[in-house]
């Protein structure tokens, strides 16, 4: 994997996960109680022993940056290769959206390096998966991309791009849906392909006036590659909307998918943070819960997963809920199928209940 | 280049053997502590903390585990240029045989080199056996304030237990020591000293090649040389310290420190914006399952809790099974303990397997250890 340069690619619409992505990418979303979505691609690559990875910086750039900072985290504060930040285009005269204008004009940074492969990965997917096993299927079966795919568990809504196999791995059709249904391969956002094949397809669509690389670039002119679909098996999830984070954060809940993602060989690497073992106090109940260092707990918690730091007062009572860095849960305080943003604080004896599948969202630094 | 101004020095080389079993393969420093900590963490955070950034670690019982947590000190930024984290074990210098560390004094005393090299004003002397959080920085203008040669760390300790230490007489309104004395059998003062010290360098580098040279020294820097400066006059000062600081030395004094963390307020802030840095391993929150009891416990990363778990310090990765019951006991990383099996009043080590059913119960008299790697039947 020495011969791939990978690039993390953040361009997730948040339309439909808006409250919690006022002032952030969607893929620096905090996850699972310490991580953020980009630490499972980045993580992946790393561990895959990819050593030169380049970050396309979305618009909400800072906490992004703030959590990668120089890389070291990852192993990839290096003197050759290591972390390359990828700044978005600042073409005036180019009000395109998409993420094609910005790999466009940070082509120099893949065509002048002395990489063979490109790995182009979409990071507000949750996976941990090996990518030397996708470079391996792409030059076995002498394709021009590899493209990797999951098959649905269940149906689910949400814009995804499917494909379709012959039996031999060869991607047959490859299409935008609007919904998922159960048993369809869906695409994870990950892309292999040789240095000149992507610099082709970055050119060629973005000089006749192309938006996004996967619509655009791929599935336009899909006739015209040997694209392979590489079938992962191991737990994915694709957070693209309110919905999608509440579920895949309390599918950590389930130990078997726990110990899948971060308990095996290959870790996933994130910001280190210095916090202190949780403390339970004598009143403290928690149940099928994840909480993570730092956090101070007097009262009950239930099918919950608690972010760095967060205090829970004594006979504050905490259920089904998503509680990011820091959150105050004073005493006696009620959550039910809440997601608190950083910061917030819930003042004594105050309950918000939202509804199982339309959690009540706290926005950031907000106190109740 | 940045000049250094206090160079810290941790004496990190002890075996520690009374603390048996958990040193058999670790040197007392790298001993696990409070749920994600080594012992010397406290140290090394303390000095970071105090803006000392410069320190020496010097090394000798089975220092390879210990050079590899410290790496290049970066997890508690101690990767400086100019700095940050030197490991010093002995070594072999011209004309003479690499000669292992005789005692505190000669330990120092044989980087006399190093501490030329990096040429301090002050040295600043410190076990890597202490629990406590302090910030060496007022120790140091109290120091300089006193235009003293020696300052020595001293606490109050209760005066029945003041024959146990090294004891410090002095002066009220001054703190100038006027007497040492090493385990006195009838105590002049209840002040004790913590094994802090700060020398200015010229006075330091002075009185350890005197006592390199004399052959009648155990090269103590409590029975030898503190005694030794204060019959020539030398302006010793003590400085008093009022927070929490426990001496780790046996499996006692270290399950108890353990469990003072337990308090439902701590005796010293573990918390606060005095950070103790570690070195930390990438893991997920831990997972506390559907039918598990947990209270008064601190619990880490990536730990999975199926069981009952009371008044216990449960380390990284540790899994505790269905119906396992926990109790006042300090649970070190990666061990296993399988369902319905019982943990009470004991230390164990990592990697370590309590198997199904079985029983590990000590006493708070006498705590139960079980070493490193061990597997305990049912």
């Amino acid at each position: 994997m020495k011969s791939v340069l990978g690039i993390l690619n953040m361009q997730e619409k948040n339309d439909l996960i808006r409250d919690l992505t006022a002032a952030r990418a969607v893929e620096a979303l905090p996850f699972a109680g310490r991580y953020r979505l980009l630490d499972f691609s980045l993580s992946s690559m790393v561990n895959s022993r990819i050593t030169s990875v380049g970050v396309m910086l979305p618009d909400w750039s800072r906490s992004v940056l703030d959590h990668i900072r120089s890389g070291k985290d990852w192993d990839l504060a290096r003197r050759r290769g290591g972390l390359a930040y990828l700044p978005a285009s600042i073409d005036r005269s180019d009000s395109r959206v998409g993420d094609l204008k910005d790999l466009y004009f940070n082509l120099d940074y893949v065509e002048f390096g002395d990489k063979k492969y490109v790995l182009l990965a979409n990071a507000s997917f949750v996976y941990n998966i090996d990518f030397t096993n996708v470079l391996k299927f792409l030059q076995d079966n002498s394709g021009d991309i590899a493209i990797v795919y999951y098959t649905a568990k269940e149906d689910a809504a949400g814009k995804n791009v499917v494909l379709e196999t012959s039996t031999n791995g060869i991607v047959t059709d490859i299409a935008e849906a609007s919904s998922v249904k159960k048993d369809t391969k869906v695409a994870m956002g990950a892309y292999l392909m040789p240095v000149p094949t992507f610099a082709y397809i970055v050119r060629s669509t973005y000089e006749r006036g192309g938006t996004d690389f996967l619509v655009d670039g791929i599935i336009r002119h899909a006739g015209e590659y040997k694209i392979m679909g590489y079938g992962h098996d191991g737990y994915v999830a694709h957070v693209d909307s309110t919905d999608a984070y509440y579920k895949a954060n309390r599918d950590m809940l389930n130990p078997a998918t726990w110990e899948e993602l971060f308990m095996g060989s290959r870790t996933i690497y994130t910001r280190v943070k210095d916090e202190v073992p949780v403390q339970y106090k004598d009143t403290a109940s928690v149940k099928n819960s994840l909480v993570a260092n730092g956090c101070i707990i007097r009262g009950e918690v239930e099918n919950s997963v608690i972010f760095r730091g967060v205090t829970v007062g004594k006979g504050a009572k905490v259920k089904d809920c998503i509680l990011m860095q820091r959150a105050d849960v004073q005493d006696g305080a009620l959550l039910e199928n809440v997601i608190c943003d950083k910061n917030v604080i819930i003042t004594k004896n105050k309950w918000l209940k939202g509804a199982k599948t339309y959690p009540y969202i706290v926005t950031k630094n907000i106190m109740i | 280049m940045k000049r250094t101004e206090c160079l810290a020095m941790i004496l990190a080389g002890g075996q520690g053997s009374r603390l048996k079993a958990l040193t058999k393969t670790v040197a007392k420093p790298a001993v696990p502590f409070g749920g994600k900590y080594r012992i010397i963490d406290f140290p090394l955070s303390n000095c970071v903390n105090s803006g000392i950034t410069t320190v020496g670690v010097l090394t000798q019982y089975r220092p390879f585990e210990l050079h590899k947590y410290l790496g290049s000190g970066s997890a508690w930024d101690l990767d400086r240029n100019g700095g940050g984290v030197f490991v010093l074990p002995p070594y072999a210098r011209e004309n003479e045989q690499a000669d292992w560390y005789s005692g505190t004094a000669d330990a120092i005393g044989q980087n006399l080199n190093f501490i030329d090299l990096i040429d301090p004003d002050y040295v600043l002397i410190l076990s890597g056996d202490h629990i406590y959080t302090m910030d060496y920085s007022w120790m140091l203008e109290s120091h300089k304030m006193n235009k003293a040669d020696a300052t020595i760390g001293v606490f109050e300790v209760p005066w029945e237990e003041a024959p146990r230490f090294g004891i410090m007489a002095t002066e009220k309104e001054t703190g100038r020591i006027t007497e040492f004395a090493e385990k006195p059998k009838e105590p002049k003062s209840n002040l004790a000293s913590m094994g802090i010290y700060i020398f200015s360098k010229p006075f330091l580098k002075k009185y350890l090649e005197e006592d390199t040279q004399n052959p009648n020294s155990s090269h103590d820097f409590g029975k030898d040389l503190i005694p030794k400066m204060l019959n020539d006059g030398a302006r010793l000062f003590s400085y008093a310290f009022d927070g929490y600081w426990k001496d780790v030395g046996t499996i006692e004094s270290l399950w108890q420190a353990n469990m003072d963390l337990l308090q439902d307020t701590p005796p010293f802030e573990i918390n606060g914006d005095w950070k103790i840095y570690s070195s930390n391993p990438s893991m997920p929150p831990h997972y506390i399952g559907a039918d598990a009891a947990v209270k008064r416990s601190m619990i880490s990363e990536g730990a999975k809790i199926l069981g009952e778990v009371d008044h216990s310090i449960i380390f990284q990765d540790v899994k505790i099974g269905k119906g396992a019951k926990v109790t006042n006991s300090v649970i070190f990383p990666s061990t296993v303990i399988e369902d319905g099996a019982v943990v009470d009043h004991a230390i164990i080590a990592q990697e370590v397997v309590i198997k199904a059913g079985a029983h590990v119960e000590g006493k708070e008299e006498e705590i139960t250890v079980v070493a490193e790697n061990e597997v305990v039947n049912a």
